[in-house]
Parts: structure tokens; sequence; C-alpha cells
């Protein structure tokens, strides 16, 4: 069983991370981080010794209408506590990240993926492609505005 | 020496019949024709059987029946399948080149039509009884690879030339260590004809009487020989699991079936000749002077004999076949550079130099 | 006069194989794009998608009970823990105490799912070694588990059989009995696979040192599962956040430290033995009860984001949901083991011979719906 203070690891998260806004969250410590300083917490986060998030469990768009998310579930394979990392714009045409893909290597096929279905970029991603859907395809499915009319059965 | 069955007397008689009423020439020409028809038939059928031995086989090694429903145990099973073969579109991949493409099957299946008529199946029972059949037969299946190549080559296709270059390496590396296993018992016997090797071995098998060095000969000639029929653990030339199909990847119908069926008759081909060179060809066994029992072994008919070892030694090739995993490219190589040349090598030494002391039998 | 033009075929530009999307080693529609030089390879780029059925966007326009049956298409060799994922999160959100019986066979079913999983996974690797034997014999095993698996639920692949809530429908009466008569079996079966595969020299030559992946990197790439415990990678999900009956049961986490071919090989037998352990203990303790919680028909998430994870056979699979207190999620996210998995080959893979390639692949165990969903 995870067995970590949330308390003390929000504390920490916020000495750690200035700017930060930590969210209710029954189950995780959940912050939401200025996306100009996602990059730089993020490594903070993971050389920290009092954090070392060293595995990115999961990377996630979001789509909520308004606003454009990503949602990073981190977890620390030696203290073996977790986190939730949240970047939020409101930029519906042209949204724009940092790449965490030199952090956590595994990001970079998550972006790729986020990118693929929601069509957020990533600066200095290596290889922003699609991932999944043909590389002619137009939209971006995930988003709450998509439209398809020949195959979705609303 | 006094053979129970000759089968020589029969060979001579079907040839003075012919040339009491024929000119030699018609006389040389009636026999080539027969000769060639019969080992035409003995291929395409012997062929179809080891087909269906190898899929019963592998059964029987997998938990499964294999094929059980045409005919009785299925045995029409491979004749079904060849119908259907010869029924297939004869697809070209574009940019092939041609020419080549058609002609690489009949180079694989030609080399080892060639060398199955060198083998003695009985006294007097072969077509050419060359002073080098040892040579020959060798010489001739190393054509096989050249159809390989070319197979490879003229597909136009990268996983068939991968599969090609594969098969070339192999072949190239393994054709010495099968050369130089053969060697041995050429030297115990001085002889490079197969059927003075046979003879030689009337008063026991070279396997037995070659003290350990003939027996040594014999496994690395069964490795090597297994190598260089592209079988077994050592299938890198088709590996399906890498190269889907290697070198015949783009070959369909009766052409795929000639790279079938000549790999088939390869592995006869190495079985028949581990028979006759270590095994004691068509001779039958005989246990030191029991004579009662002797006697008894001679009234099997040769090629009973010759064909029941061969079948032996197939079942072992395929055995390795369904339970060893694959070798990869660098292990293959690195197993008969470094260890299998090397050992043959001092194999031979330590064989001349027994037959120099005349230590054998 | 024609100038002369020397053109030299793949003296610098690398040789390009296109491995895949239908191909016997990449274990469904996958493709690795190969840069070879002579038969060594310095560049694998996997390409996905080719099976991409956007189940994640059709999950925002299904109820939580129809997503179950999404859920059992990504992972299908073992699909019983995909669908215990949903529930559980579905569980989690709506703050449900499932029944112990429940809990009990949930748990008895994600073991039997995995060993068939592990089964199916020996077999194919067996293949990709080419050891044409192994598939028969695995296979023998595996429809042991799938007949009990046919017997209760109808079905022997997709099962949908666990539900939010409890299970679709109670265990048949001869469950119990015939995963009695499996175990023996298959303790007895199991030495088998050793002797036709482990103990092979040839096979030792071709997996040990084979796409050595070290522990910072399986975590860095999010390699979890037996290939991330090969690799000392300790993410054994049913350990460190036990659900369902795992917190009851006595069992070890199987770890290797060499990080090769060799070590996700025998983290998957010893797990097969662990396994069996844990059906062993728990098999006579199935409680009496119901065989689902009471639910609502129609199922409406509170307001919130709600995150489970599972150990399936091949890794970490996490469900990530977002609800607006509606009957449909906003956006349900998998994170599925396989994804991760995948994208450490290129990694793993350089500098080996094409034969190592399929040794990787195989040994990563992948199953390629559960990579493109």
């Amino acid at each position: 069983m995870e067995t970590f203070d949330h308390n003390a690891l929000q504390e920490t998260l916020s000495a750690m991370m200035p700017g930060a806004v930590f969210n209710t969250n029954p189950q995780f410590v959940e912050a939401v981080v200025p996306a100009n300083d996602l990059h730089k917490f993020a490594l903070e986060l993971k050389m920290n010794s009092k954090t070392q998030f060293d595995y990115l469990v999961c990377q996630t768009g979001l789509d909520k209408n308004e606003e454009l998310s990503v949602v990073f579930h981190l977890r620390s394979t030696k203290l073996n506590h977790s986190c939730v990392l949240k970047v939020i714009t409101s930029d519906r045409i042209n949204p724009e990240f940092d790449s965490v893909f030199d952090i956590w290597k595994s990001a970079e096929f998550f972006e790729r993926e986020i990118f693929d279905l929601l069509g957020i970029k990533f600066k200095n991603h290596p290889d922003l492609r699609r991932l999944f859907l043909e590389d002619d395809f137009v939209g971006y499915p995930l988003r709450k505005d998509f439209v398809d009319n020949i195959n979705i059965v609303q | 020496m006094k053979f129970l069955y000759d089968f020589s007397i029969l060979t001579n008689s079907i040839h003075q019949m012919l040339a009491a009423s024929l000119s030699p020439l018609w006389v040389f020409i009636i026999e080539l024709v027969l000769v060639g028809l019969v080992f035409l038939g003995f291929y395409a059928i012997l062929g179809l059987f080891l087909v269906y031995l190898e899929r019963r086989v592998c059964a029987f090694i997998q938990n499964r029946l294999g094929p059980n429903r045409v005919g009785p145990q299925g045995i029409f099973q491979t004749i079904a399948d060849l119908v259907k073969l010869l029924f297939k579109e004869l697809f070209v991949v574009r940019k092939a080149d041609k020419i080549l493409f058609n002609l690489a099957p009949f180079i694989v299946i030609i080399a080892s039509l060639m060398a199955i008529g060198a083998i003695p199946y009985a006294k007097g029972l072969h077509a050419i009884d060359l002073n080098i059949g040892v040579f020959y037969i060798l010489a001739v299946t190393s054509l096989g690879v050249v159809g390989i190549l070319l197979a490879g080559w003229s597909s136009n296709s990268k996983y068939s030339l991968l599969g090609a270059m594969r098969s070339g390496a192999q072949i190239i590396s393994y054709e010495l260590s099968v050369g130089l296993s053969l060697l041995a018992v050429i030297i115990f016997s001085g002889s490079m004809q197969l059927s003075t090797i046979v003879e030689s071995q009337a008063n026991g098998w070279w396997i037995f009487k070659g003290h350990i060095p003939a027996f040594f000969a014999f496994v690395i000639f069964l490795i090597a020989a297994t190598a260089e029929t592209n079988r077994g653990p050592f299938d890198l030339a088709e590996a399906e699991s890498e190269l889907t199909a290697g070198f015949h990847t783009e070959y369909t119908g009766i052409r795929f079936a000639f790279f079938f069926l000549a790999e088939y008759m390869n592995m006869f081909l190495a079985a028949a000749l581990a028979t006759t060179v270590f095994l004691g060809g068509w001779m039958p066994f005989h246990f030191f002077d029991f004579s009662g029992f002797n006697y008894v072994m001679d009234f099997i008919p040769p090629f009973v004999w010759f064909f029941g070892k061969t079948f032996v030694v197939i079942y072992i090739i395929m055995l390795f076949k369904w339970t060893f995993p694959r070798l990869r490219i660098d292990q293959l190589l690195t197993l008969e550079w470094k260890y299998l040349l090397p050992l043959n090598l001092l194999n031979i030494i330590v064989i001349a130099f027994i037959v120099l002391m005349g230590w054998h039998f | 006069m024609v100038e002369k033009r020397e053109i030299i075929l793949g003296e610098n530009e690398p040789y390009v194989i296109n491995m895949g999307p239908q191909h016997p080693s990449t274990h469904g529609v996958l493709r690795f794009e190969l840069s070879l030089k002579g038969e060594t390879v310095f560049k694998v780029v996997p390409h996905c998608g080719y099976i991409h059925r956007g189940i994640e966007k059709m999950c925002e326009s299904n109820t939580y009970q129809q997503i179950i049956h999404l859920t059992d298409r990504m992972d299908y060799l073992s699909a019983h823990p995909n669908n215990e994922a949903v529930s559980l999160c579905v569980e989690k959100a709506l703050g449900i105490e499932v029944p112990e019986r429940v809990k009990v066979i949930r748990t008895i079913l994600s073991e039997l799912g995995r060993l068939a999983s592990h089964q199916l996974w020996w077999c194919a690797f067996g293949m990709d070694l080419g050891a044409l034997t192994t598939f028969f014999y695995g296979l023998r095993d595996r429809e042991k588990i799938l007949d009990i698996f046919e017997e209760s639920f109808g079905s022997r692949l997709l099962h949908s059989y666990i539900c939010p809530g409890g299970l679709m429908n109670d265990v048949h009466p001869n469950f119990k009995q015939r995963i009695k008569d499996f175990i023996p079996y298959f303790r007895k079966k199991l030495p088998e696979y050793d002797q036709l595969l482990s103990g092979n020299v040839i096979f030792k030559e071709r997996s040990r040192g084979i796409g050595m992946l070290s522990l910072e990197d399986a975590i860095s790439y999010g390699v979890t599962g037996p290939s991330g415990r090969g690799s000392g990678f300790s993410c054994d999900i049913r350990k460190s956040q036990p659900y369902s009956a795992y917190d009851r049961v006595d069992f070890k986490e199987i770890l290797f430290t060499e990080g090769d071919t060799y070590a996700r090989y025998r983290v998957r037998i010893a797990e097969m033995w662990e396994s069996m352990k844990i059906l062993e203990q728990l098999v006579d303790q199935i409680p009496d009860g119901d065989y689902t919680a009471k639910m609502k028909p129609i199922i409406k998430l509170p307001e919130g984001e709600y995150y489970q994870s599972v150990e399936t056979a091949r890794g970490e699979l996490g469900v990530y949901i977002v609800s607006k207190g509606d009957k449909f999620p906003v956006r349900v996210k998998f994170r599925t083991p396989n994804f991760s998995n995948l994208f450490a080959i290129n990694h793993m893979a350089v500098g080996h011979k094409i034969a190592d390639l399929v040794a990787i692949s195989g040994s990563l165990d992948l199953v390629i719906p559960d990579i493109d969903r």
C-alpha cells in the first residue's frame, strides 16, 4: 500500500514549485504548474532527493471544452510516493508546452500520442509526428469540438 | 566377395538384351532414358513421401496427429498439396530479373537430382559408379547454392536477398566440414569410389571399426550436413520468424514446390551419404562371428538395409529441426570456423596416424 | 562522350527493411522500420496505429458498463485485468465496497489470465527463436484454462466478465473443482517448458546478454511488468498498491537484475509458479455471498478525476477517468503497459542482429491492440 503523508508531500512540493496551485484530490497530491515553468519544475521533481519522481506513469492530454491540459502521473520508485502534475492552456489554436522527453524517456511517445489525438504541440520534441493516425488526417479526434460526420454516432 | 542379392546380374542382363538387338548408340540412348525416368519417378515419390514423413514426425513430436484425412493415414495429403501447388499462379514480382528468377528453382532441383544417381542403393544398383563418387556428390550438391543465391538476388526483395546471403555464407562454410568429415572415411577405406567404400565395410561399418575418430567424424558430418541442407536449427536462409521465408519469399506455385522438394531431397542425400560412408550403405549388420545371426541378416535385401539406415538418419535430422531453436548467423559461422573446422582437422590427423600405424581393423 | 558515373549501392546509406505490418514475428500489425548494415540493426523505428480503433474516443460516448466491453479488446490475451481496472476505478469513485466473494474471484481470474497469457507468450517466444514445437506445448496447457473460462463465462478470449460492482453472473459450480484439478496438472507440465527451451544451449546463447535494459532505462522508459522486473524494476502493482484480494495472499515479486532477454524469460517462467501459488491459496477460500454489490442501473460518477492501476500480465495498466457527474465520462485514458514497453525497443535492439531484434520484441511480450487502443 502506498503509505505516505499527503500533506507533507504537498508542503515539499509547494516549497519546490513556487507559483504552483494545489487542487484538492482525494487520491493524489495534485499541482497545477504554470506552463512556462513546466520543464524546470519537472526536472526539479526528478532530481531533488526529497521527491525523486523518476517514473512517469502516465501522461494524458485532456480537453475540457474551454481549456486544454496535460496531466502527468508521477511516481517515485525509491520513495514510493506519487503525485499529479498539470499544465493548462486556454489557447485552442496553437497550444504548446515544453517537452519533458529528456527527463522521462517515455514522455517522447506519450507526447506524440497527445499531439496526434489532441493537437497539443511540444517544444523541443525530437520527432513530433502523428503516432496512430495517418499523416494526412485532418483534425484532432479527442478534442471536444472535433466533428466527424461520417463515423461517429452521437 | 559373394553377395546374396547382386543386382548387377539384372542390370547386365538388361544391357545384354538391348545390345543383342540394337546398335551401341541406341543402347546408350535407351539406357539413358530408362535410368532418367526411373530416377525421376524415384525422386518425385521419395520427395512426396519425405514431406509426408516430416509432417507426421513433427506432429508426433508436437502432440498432434498430423495429416490423417486424405487417404489412409493421410498418405495422399502431399499429393493433394502438390496438385494445389500445380494450379497456383506463377507470380513474378515487378522488376524482378525474370530469366534468373525462373532459372533458380531448376538449378536447385537439378543439383540434387544429379547427386542422387551416384549413390549405391544395392550391389549393382546405381546409375553411375564414378571412381571419385564422394567428390562428385560434394561438387554437385554445392551447385544448389548458386540457385539459392540467384533466387535471392533476382527476386527484387530485401528479405530474399538477406536470406540468400545468409545461405551463401552458411553453405560455403559448412561445405568444408562436410568434405573433411567424409575425408576421414576416405582415408580409412583408401578410395573415393562409393561402391568400394561400401564394400570395404563388409566386415564392419566404419562408424564401429574406425575407432572414436570415425564416430566423431560422423557426428560432425551430421551437424554440417544439416547446416548444408538449410534445415533444422540452421534454417537461417528461410528463418520464417525473421525473414518471412528467406530466399523463396517471392516464389509461388510449382517454383516454390521445386525449392521445397529440393530441400527434402538434399536431406535425403545427406542421410544417404552418411549411411553409405559411415553406416555401411546397403551392407547388412554383422555381429562379429555369430554366423547364424549374420546369415539371417544377409537375407534382408540390401535396399531395405539402405533405406532403413537412411530413414533413421533422416529421423535424427528431423528431431533436430523440431526441438532446437534457431542459431544466429554469427553463432552459426562461429560454430563452423572456430569449433568444427579445427576439430575436424585434428580428427583427420589422428585418423591418418591410425591408418599409418595400421591400427584400424 | 557520356560521362561515366559510379554509384556504389549501400555504401553509406542504410539498408532499410520494413518488418511488418504483416510479418510472422511482430505478433500482429506492427511495423518496424529497420535500418541495417549487413545484418546488424542500427535503428529501429516502430510504426503503430494499424489497429487503432479509438477506444478512448469511443469511451466518451459510452456508459461505464459499456466501456467494460471495449477494454477487452485492448490486451485480449489477459482480458480480466482490463475489465478489473475500469471496474475498480468506477467503484473507487462511487465509494462502493464489493463483496468478499467478488474480490477473491477477481483475483483468481486475474491469475488464471496471467497464466494463460504467459503460456501463450512462451509459445510465441519459442516460435520467434525458431523452436516451433513450443507452440503446441504451450497451447495444450492454455486450452485447460480457456476451458475453465468458457464454462463460467461462455467465452474464451473476450470475457467482459468483471463489471462495475462485481461480476456479470456467478461462476459455474464446477469452477472451484476445475481449478483444483488444473493446478497439479500444470505443476507437472511446467517443468516440461524448462526441459524443452530453458535448458537448451542454443536458446541460452540466443537470449543471454541480448537486449540489455538497465534499471535506470527501464524506469525512464516506463517498462513495467515482467519486462521491467527482468531489469530489477520493482513495479508489481499487486505488491505496491494491492487491490482485490492481493493483500491477503502470500507471493513473491520476481526480480532479476540482469536486464537481458533471458532474465525477462525467467521472470515469466517464475511468475507462472507464483501464480499457481496464489491460486492454491485462494481457491479454497472463495466465500459464499453475492456475486455483485447493489448497483444502480445507470452509473453516474461524481465530478472528479480517478486513477487506478492494476497489474496485467504485461505490466501496469492505468485507467484515468475524468468525470463531470454525467453518465458518460469526459475523458478515459488507458495507460497500457505495451505502449511504454514497445518504445524501449530502439534502445535495446541497436547493435544487435535481426534475429536478436525478433528475440527482444518477443521477450517484451507485445500485444499490438494494447499499444494502438
